[in-house]
């Protein structure tokens, strides 16, 4: 296992600590959150992906495995944010937030390490991840990325679930994608009451989103610095 | 999508199509019919029709599943439906609530009949529905709480529904994904219920304030996921944060026996 934490300069200004203006940052993400129109528009995507797929970067493994994986860098990120949320709170973060973020990062840290040990030997090494833009003193910024990481989990997991053989786990996507849903509904409502389901994260056929597995890195590695080799995830 | 390039290139993988299928314009003329009413996301299960009438596939399995799952969306629509008739009942922020989901209750009625009917089945009529459970809410729609309660049973049954019927979905990955992306706003839906109701939007435990509505929790309250104690797997999750982060399945026969005192006629 090796994570080459070097990588060839991308358009996002992310390393070295040149951090992409904030306004820049939110406005990506506005639009990251509204799904696979402007996403799957090639030049969107590799704009920002640091992913590898010349065959470098961390290994995901083949089949089930690299789904499993897929799914645990997901919640390894999911879970470093939420650890920093807490370890640093936004200025004016009430009890009740308090409690909800809390939660939902003991919520993610069990799903990372869920997956550490079910997948024994064949896990990924731990990420490191890069939160260099994001504003953990602002309550708006906090939130924003937290909306923006739990509908994207959702669409991962509902993406990622036909790639699935194994039925017991695809059990275990089912019983962690509610559960990530139940986060976006919650912290949706923290930004704007009633925008549990709105018409940003369910379309008209009453359908969530369902993203592919490129799809969704490529909208991740914006904060995750370890390069990831995609070549052997499922499209 | 190009139904020209793709009827092509099935022509050049299989040359017998059009006998199995009648005829190139009979495809095509189905192909249109079946366009009309499905958004372009659906287009694929109409594509697995054509393919169910030529080749003779299309499992009992699945159409099961989607008619059990048309039976449950009939039941959430039927009663949100009816719930915002009761404006008097609601706040602003609650009428709208209840309105968003409606909407999603009936457009996943109509996405499933048409699905089902896409795969060549008939869809099941809508049972009539008792709301009270044969008098076990007698105020289902003259006590909010009482219409909150049972929403978020409706709400909670469904998400574990879903959950119990994703593995009898996995040859169709594309029902199966349409499952998965209807399971997740049904989760969505639970959570914002829970809070209108002061509770927590996850579940803990198999804990609920609603003893009536006991059997939809049950189950809930396992703290091991495939043979991982998730317990004490990190400092942070004790056992209530063990059995919040995995939302468990319930078999089709535990759903049909909490669902079924709100079924008149089937």
């Amino acid at each position: 296992m090796f994570i080459r934490k070097t990588r060839t300069a991308t358009s996002n200004g992310q390393q070295e600590g040149i951090a992409m203006p904030n306004v820049h940052r939110r406005t990506f993400l506005k639009y990251a959150g509204m799904g696979t129109a402007i996403l799957s528009a090639g030049a969107a995507l590799n704009s920002c992906s640091k992913d590898n797929t010349d065959g470098s970067g961390v290994s995901l493994g083949s089949g089930d495995t690299s789904v499993l994986n897929y799914a645990y860098a997901l919640e390894q990120l999911e879970a470093a944010f939420y650890i920093q949320v807490i370890a640093t709170p936004y200025a004016g973060m009430s009890t009740a937030e308090g409690i909800i973020l809390t939660d939902i990062r003991n919520h993610e840290i069990a799903h990372r390490e869920f997956f550490k040990a079910a997948l024994g030997a064949n896990a990924i090494a731990s990420l490191e991840v890069n939160f260099t833009s994001i504003d953990f003193t602002s309550r708006d910024k906090v939130l924003a990325t937290a909306m923006a990481f739990e509908d994207l989990g959702v669409s991962a997991y509902n993406g990622a679930g036909q790639y699935i053989t194994l039925p017991a786990y695809l059990g275990f996507a089912g019983k962690i994608v509610s559960v990530e849903a139940r986060h976006a509904a919650v912290i949706r409502d923290l930004i704007t009451a009633g925008s549990f389901a709105d018409s940003t994260a369910v379309d008209a056929q009453g359908l969530d989103k369902a993203r592919s597995p490129l799809d969704v890195f490529g909208i991740a590695s914006t904060y995750i610095k370890t390069q990831i080799n995609v070549n052997t995830l499922p499209h | 999508m190009d139904l020209q390039n793709i009827l092509t290139a099935i022509e050049k993988t299989d040359p017998e199509i059009y006998e199995r299928l009648d005829t190139r314009r009979s495809a095509m003329k189905s192909f249109a019919n079946v366009g009309k009413v499905l958004a372009l996301s659906a287009i694929p299960l109409a594509l697995s029709s054509m393919f169910k009438k030529a080749y003779g596939r299309t499992p009992a399995d699945v159409l099961s599943v989607l008619q059990f799952a048309l039976l449950l969306e009939h039941l959430e629509s039927g009663f949100y439906t009816e719930a915002i008739t009761h404006t008097s009942l609601f706040d602003a922020a609650g009428l709208a609530a209840f309105t968003t989901i409606s909407n999603h209750e009936a457009a996943h009625v109509t996405l499933l009949t048409q699905t089902i009917q896409a795969l060549g089945g008939t869809p099941d009529p809508a049972p009539t529905f008792d709301y009270t459970a044969d008098g076990t809410f007698p105020s289902v729609f003259s006590s909010y709480s009482t219409l909150l309660a049972i929403a978020q049973g409706f709400e909670d049954t469904g998400v574990r529904a879903y959950k119990g019927q994703a593995a009898n979905l996995q040859e169709n990955k594309t029902v199966l994904t349409v499952a998965l992306q209807i399971h997740s706003v049904e989760a969505r839906h639970a959570a914002h219920i829970r809070r209108m109701r002061g509770q927590k939007g996850w579940i803990t435990g198999k804990a609920t304030d609603i003893s009536a509505i006991q059997a939809t929790y049950n189950g809930e309250e396992v703290e091991a996921q495939g043979g991982v104690t998730i317990t004490g797997i990190a400092s942070q999750v004790d056992a209530n944060a063990a059995t919040e982060s995995f939302d468990e399945p319930l078999d089709r026969a535990a759903v049909t026996a909490i669902v079924s005192p709100f079924i008149v006629t089937v």
